[in-house]
């Protein structure tokens, strides 16, 4: 018998119908963390068509997370009912992991908070799930009925998926960073590279990286079709995450003889910033083929890119210089803790000094519903990970996604520039 | 909230007939469900996909069919898009790929999806079809070609066919109390 993936492994343990899981199987499994945010109000809905009403409880209230960060704090009066809805449903569940508008982006407050653990299962209510992959664990986006489902019950159906793996071999040029990477696999390997699979991403690039940049990476993955996105199991993550939480934490490796569908290697010691150009995160061109671009806004932000490295490389590019004045720079980063080392570091300031603009730590500018819209045939280049046509307001405005540091150049010179040059 | 459809879920037929809406790969939840109007039912019927096919939101009709290619359902985790699409009247969607998320979304909705390899380029918008869910047969009724998808597996199928997770979650729960 061959040996297992990290994917196999994990669903294995958590199986209600036989440990002994094989590629493509449907089995049932049991959760050991839900995450949900706006979308919890219809968790709550469905909730409503239990009866008795004494039935309508949570498996375990302890085992999940609510938080806001999309429409965070409340853009209009709709949502604010809906924040409403769903803070007296998590008082009256006992759900006592509930974050605020004050926190952060979902995706890094679970991690920073101590919830995620290796060999985890984790189904959450938002598509970029994957990137708790850095940490060992084997977690997905779902939808609010299958959330519902979750909640309720504890468990949820999974395809047991095939695996992959994505070898990275050399080091990083300057001002190239992990996103650079990813977004040249897209390129490479399209948008459909990993649908229904899981990808384990290992390799000396891999291994030098910071948790930051892989998580970058896993969340990234998900635009590739991704089921689960592991980084390296390696004592990086139980350094950063011993810091977080006093649970015992076991990293799940794969078996040596496990079967991969396809390893893809890739090579970075000649890598050049790359850019997703618009309207599909796989038309890859790097970013000296599009350099000279008009843009409007520069958005340094989301759960792929709001971290603290990434408002760092921002800040040294920018510092004591001005951004050019036919661009906004919106920075929004992840989370408070983030926020808060930007300013007691001084670069907050200086962000702030080369004229941008950072705004509460939330989704932002990404998901094109609160603040940061696009006006028709706009141009903006983001650190997020989405382009689709209309993401960030009209449908003839144009998004660019790129690096951190790509998005610093290219706001102070008002086009698309190459951020090896300063 | 818009992530709250009016219509009642369809009961399951195992054999469906319906006018199909071709759409091209990588047809993404945006596009199907614009973040802009999540907190608006009419809206989002009023936009929905038209930034791929101008005219579907204003002609598509009750009982078609969208016939995909790869990735159909890429994007945000949001239900709002299989939801939306059952609003405007479609009882299934056939692709070459479905972007996961979407594809167990539907399931969990009572909407049935079915993969098929390659779409054939005769197949054009406004052909009829007729579908047999349990054993994934496509047939085009103006050509008569018949075409073989993959079929559902067994477990999701009886999803389906009790109409989705919920109504499963429910008569579980019932049971439980008996």
């Amino acid at each position: 018998m061959s040996g297992k993936t990290i994917a196999e492994k994990i669903l294995g343990s958590h199986s209600l119908t036989g440990e002994n899981v094989k590629v493509n199987e449907i089995i049932l499994a049991k959760v050991d963390l839900i995450m949900s945010h706006i979308g919890t109000a219809k968790v709550f809905l469905d909730f409503q068509k239990i009866r008795p009403p004494k039935k309508r409880k949570v498996f375990d209230p302890d085992k999940i997370v609510v938080l806001f960060d999309h429409y965070a704090p409340a853009p209009t009066e709709k949502w604010a009912a809906v924040h409403d809805l769903i803070r007296k449903f998590v008082k009256k569940q006992g759900i006592k992991n509930f974050y605020d508008i004050r926190e952060g982006i979902c995706h890094q407050i679970l991690p920073e908070k101590g919830h995620i653990k290796p060999g985890m299962l984790i189904i959450g209510g938002d598509s970029h799930t994957t990137t708790y992959g850095t940490f060992n664990a084997a977690s997905c986006g779902v939808g609010n009925t299958d959330l519902f489902y979750a909640y309720v019950s504890g468990k949820l159906w999974f395809r047991v998926p095939q695996s992959i793996k994505f070898e990275i071999s050399g080091k990083l040029p300057y001002n190239v960073m992990s996103k650079d990477i990813i977004i040249k696999i897209a390129g490479d390997y399209t948008s459909e590279v990993a649908i229904y699979k899981s990808i384990e991403f290992i390799g000396e690039t891999m291994e030098s990286l910071s948790i930051a940049s892989r998580m970058t990476m896993s969340n990234f993955a998900l635009e590739l079709g991704a089921k689960f996105a592991f980084g390296v199991p390696d004592q990086k993550i139980v350094d950063w995450l011993k810091e977080r939480t006093n649970d015992s934490l076991d990293l799940i490796k794969p078996d040596d003889d496990a079967i991969y569908e396809r390893i893809y290697e890739i090579g970075v010691d000649d890598l050049e910033p790359q850019l997703s150009c618009p309207h599909t995160i796989d038309y890859v061109k790097p970013v000296s083929a599009v350099a000279g671009t008009k843009i409007n806004q520069a958005f340094l932000g989301s759960c792929t890119n709001g971290r603290f490295e990434d408002l760092e490389i921002a800040a040294k590019i920018l510092d004591g210089k001005k951004i050019h004045p036919d661009v906004r720079m919106i920075v929004t980063p992840a989370s408070q803790e983030i926020w808060i080392k930007a300013a007691k570091s001084g670069i907050a300031e200086k962000l702030i000094n080369a004229g941008a603009i950072i705004t509460n730590p939330n989704c932002g500018a990404c998901f094109g519903a609160h603040g940061g819209l696009l006006a028709p045939n706009e141009r903006c280049i983001s650190s997020s990970n989405r382009n689709f046509q209309g993401r960030m307001g009209s449908n003839a405005a144009e998004i660019y996604l790129g690096s951190p540091a790509t998005v610093a150049a290219s706001a102070l010179k008002g086009e698309i520039a190459d951020p090896r040059e300063f | 909230m818009a992530i709250v459809g009016k219509k009642p879920i369809k009961d399951y037929e195992d054999v469906i007939r319906g006018k199909i809406w071709l759409f091209p790969d990588n047809v993404d939840t945006d596009a199907i469900s614009p973040g802009q109007y999540l907190d608006d039912l009419d809206a989002t019927l009023h936009h929905s996909c038209e930034t791929i096919i101008k005219q579907f939101p204003m002609e598509v009709k009750d009982g078609d069919i969208i016939v995909a290619g790869k990735n159909f359902g890429c994007g945000s985790s949001r239900e709002t898009a299989p939801a939306i699409l059952q609003e405007k009247g479609i009882v299934a969607i056939i692709a070459e790929s479905f972007a996961r998320i979407f594809y167990r979304s539907s399931i969990a909705r009572g909407l049935p999806v079915i993969e098929l390899e390659k779409i054939p380029k005769q197949f054009q918008t406004g052909d009829k079809i007729e579908l047999n869910i349990p054993k994934a047969e496509v047939k085009n009724l103006k050509s008569g070609e018949m075409l073989q998808g993959k079929k559902i597996h067994p477990i999701l199928l009886e999803i389906l066919k009790k109409k989705g997770l919920i109504e499963v979650l429910l008569s579980e729960l019932k049971g439980e109390s008996e």
